[in-house]
């Protein structure tokens, strides 16, 4: 399990971007966080992911405290930031150094099959299309079978039938070995689609103010009535909290209770 | 990462078809660039030829080429080459080997940066030459002092270029190294070596042509052979043929050298998305 305990992180320049964030995500579980620019979001991420330290706070994975890149941690940024020298197989196997040289070819070879991309195996990065380049990446990050996988709105550049695309290609992926999933978006949609949590950030300074459990079975299929009822409690949720006016939850008593108005 | 059936087959069009370029155009590209220097020499051939200029001071290229071969029958011509390329070889070995390891060790630690690169800059500040009469006190008038210059004058720019290419080295990129846990060593073999090749290769190309320019100037203030000793041979005895052909094989020499390291570097940099790689300049 991942647990987030007060998480807070202030900047040198005295912004604070995340004040007292707490959650525990479960094993398995795939957690959207969404929210206003500026609140945090991307900023927690990182702090998960061991890239940055929080000023104040844990985050532990299985009780063992996360302060530097972990193994057991992968991450998918927005760009798919594939090394240019290396060929498309060669960059799935990027974190695979450690294991001996046939085993690495096989275990890209099936990563490449599984994503289609097959045929590109010995192409370079910049021959690929924005979507083949962001499944590569998937595939680099999942290929050393993390437990948590981190994703930072992994889609946004993406045209909207691509995004569509790769989010069912993602859950397919996910129900293979079951990491657990962390997505930060911007996109309610996407939340919804993938999410079994969506747990809602509120800017200045980044905290959490709403959760929302998705009781939605997959697939999912995004024209029923149910899906538009979970978008528009986000999407409700959402609007409390970029106004000024609803006041805050307290930040302490972290998640686990159901929505509170 | 566990069934092997793929999810999804559909794949967006390739992001690229080079056309293979006709083979009128690969023959052609080459010849385009002799036309300028063919047509001036041409030229020039013509006026002498036919009477416009004597070609006194400046001998036509049939004279130059004669003045060449004349050189190249009395074994003579080999000598001088093989000191200067010996000299410029030697220099920009030890130039491009100090250049990348402080450049390199400046551009990787704040702390080295901050102790050493305002040393070096102040030192870059000093026109090479100035060094000539200290390196010739210190050294002797022989290989040791002419070796000493070139290495400084191809130092410099390889320096500040390792240096510049490893500070601008994309930070994305490198966290994608550190998300995979990669430290020290492993993150300077797998993101900075292959993230700055392609500026190394510049520098290496910049260096090289300085390494060339200061052979000359160590020739020209004390040799018995080279091709800078040909040059002040050919103006102290009144033979500008000389002097031309000196210039001629130097302009030879240093394109060749350059192509060499051109071509060593291409196999590594394919890999590139860049404007000249598509134009195929």
């Amino acid at each position: 399990m991942l647990a987030l305990d007060r998480v807070s992180k202030t900047y040198p320049n005295g912004v604070q971007a995340l004040a007292r964030f707490s959650a525990e995500i479960r094993q398995g579980e795939i957690l959207a966080i969404i929210g206003g620019s500026g609140c945090g979001k991307s900023t927690l991420l990182r702090a998960i992911a061991g890239l940055d330290r929080a000023s104040s706070g844990r985050v532990t994975l299985d009780s063992e405290a996360i302060a530097s890149p972990h193994a057991k941690i992968g991450i998918i940024f927005q760009e798919p930031r594939l090394l240019p020298w290396l060929s498309v197989a060669d960059n799935i196997g990027f974190g695979l150094a450690d294991l001996p040289a046939a085993e690495r070819r096989e275990k890209v070879a099936r990563a490449l099959a599984r994503v289609g991309l097959a045929d590109k195996a010995q192409a370079w990065p910049r021959e690929l299309s924005g979507g083949q380049a962001q499944r590569v990446a998937i595939a680099r990050a999942l290929v050393p079978q993390p437990e948590v996988l981190l994703l930072d709105e992994p889609f946004s550049a993406l045209d909207a039938f691509t995004r569509r695309d790769l989010q069912d290609h993602l859950l397919d992926l996910w129900a293979d070995t079951r990491p657990t999933l962390i997505l930060v978006t911007h996109d309610v949609d996407e939340a919804v689609v993938l999410a079994d949590r969506v747990l809602v950030m509120r800017p200045r300074p980044g905290r959490l103010f709403d959760q929302i459990e998705i009781n939605l079975g997959r697939p999912r299929d995004r024209n029923s009535p149910l899906f538009e009822n979970f978008k528009r409690s986000v999407l409700t949720s959402l609007d409390r909290s970029l106004d000024r006016n609803v006041p805050d939850r307290d930040a302490t008593q972290g998640p686990g209770q159901a929505m509170w108005w | 990462m566990i069934s092997d059936a793929p999810v999804l087959q559909q794949s967006s069009e390739p992001a690229e078809s080079a056309a293979a370029p006709s083979r009128v155009s690969r023959y052609a590209r080459p010849m385009l660039s002799l036309l300028l220097p063919l047509i001036l020499a041409l030229g020039w051939e013509f006026m002498v030829w036919s009477g416009w200029s004597n070609g006194r001071l400046v001998p036509p290229p049939s004279r130059v080429f004669a003045t060449i071969a004349d050189l190249a029958r009395s074994g003579e011509l080999i000598r001088h080459i093989a000191a200067t390329l010996w000299r410029v070889g030697l220099g920009f070995a030890f130039g491009v080997i100090a250049g990348t390891l402080l450049g390199a060790v400046s551009g990787y630690w704040s702390l080295a940066r901050r102790l050493l690169d305002p040393t070096v800059q102040a030192l870059r500040a000093i026109p090479s030459l100035a060094w000539v009469p200290l390196f010739i006190l210190w050294l002797g008038i022989f290989e040791t002092s002419k070796i000493a210059l070139i290495a400084v004058g191809v130092f410099f720019p390889v320096y500040l270029g390792v240096m510049g290419a490893i500070l601008s080295v994309d930070r994305k990129i490198v966290e994608v190294g550190r998300t995979f846990r990669l430290s020290g060593f492993a993150m300077i073999r797998r993101i900075l070596l292959p993230a700055v090749l392609p500026a190394y290769v510049v520098s290496l190309r910049v260096g090289l042509g300085l390494g060339w320019m200061f052979v000359v100037a160590a020739e020209l203030i004390g040799a018995s052979e080279g091709l800078g000793y040909l040059l002040l041979d050919g103006q102290q005895l009144g033979k500008p043929a000389q002097i031309l052909a000196a210039i001629v094989i130097f302009a030879i020499l240093g394109k060749l050298t350059d192509w060499l390291i051109e071509t060593a570097a291409a196999p590594f940099l394919r890999w590139q998305d860049a404007f000249g790689r598509v134009r195929g300049a």
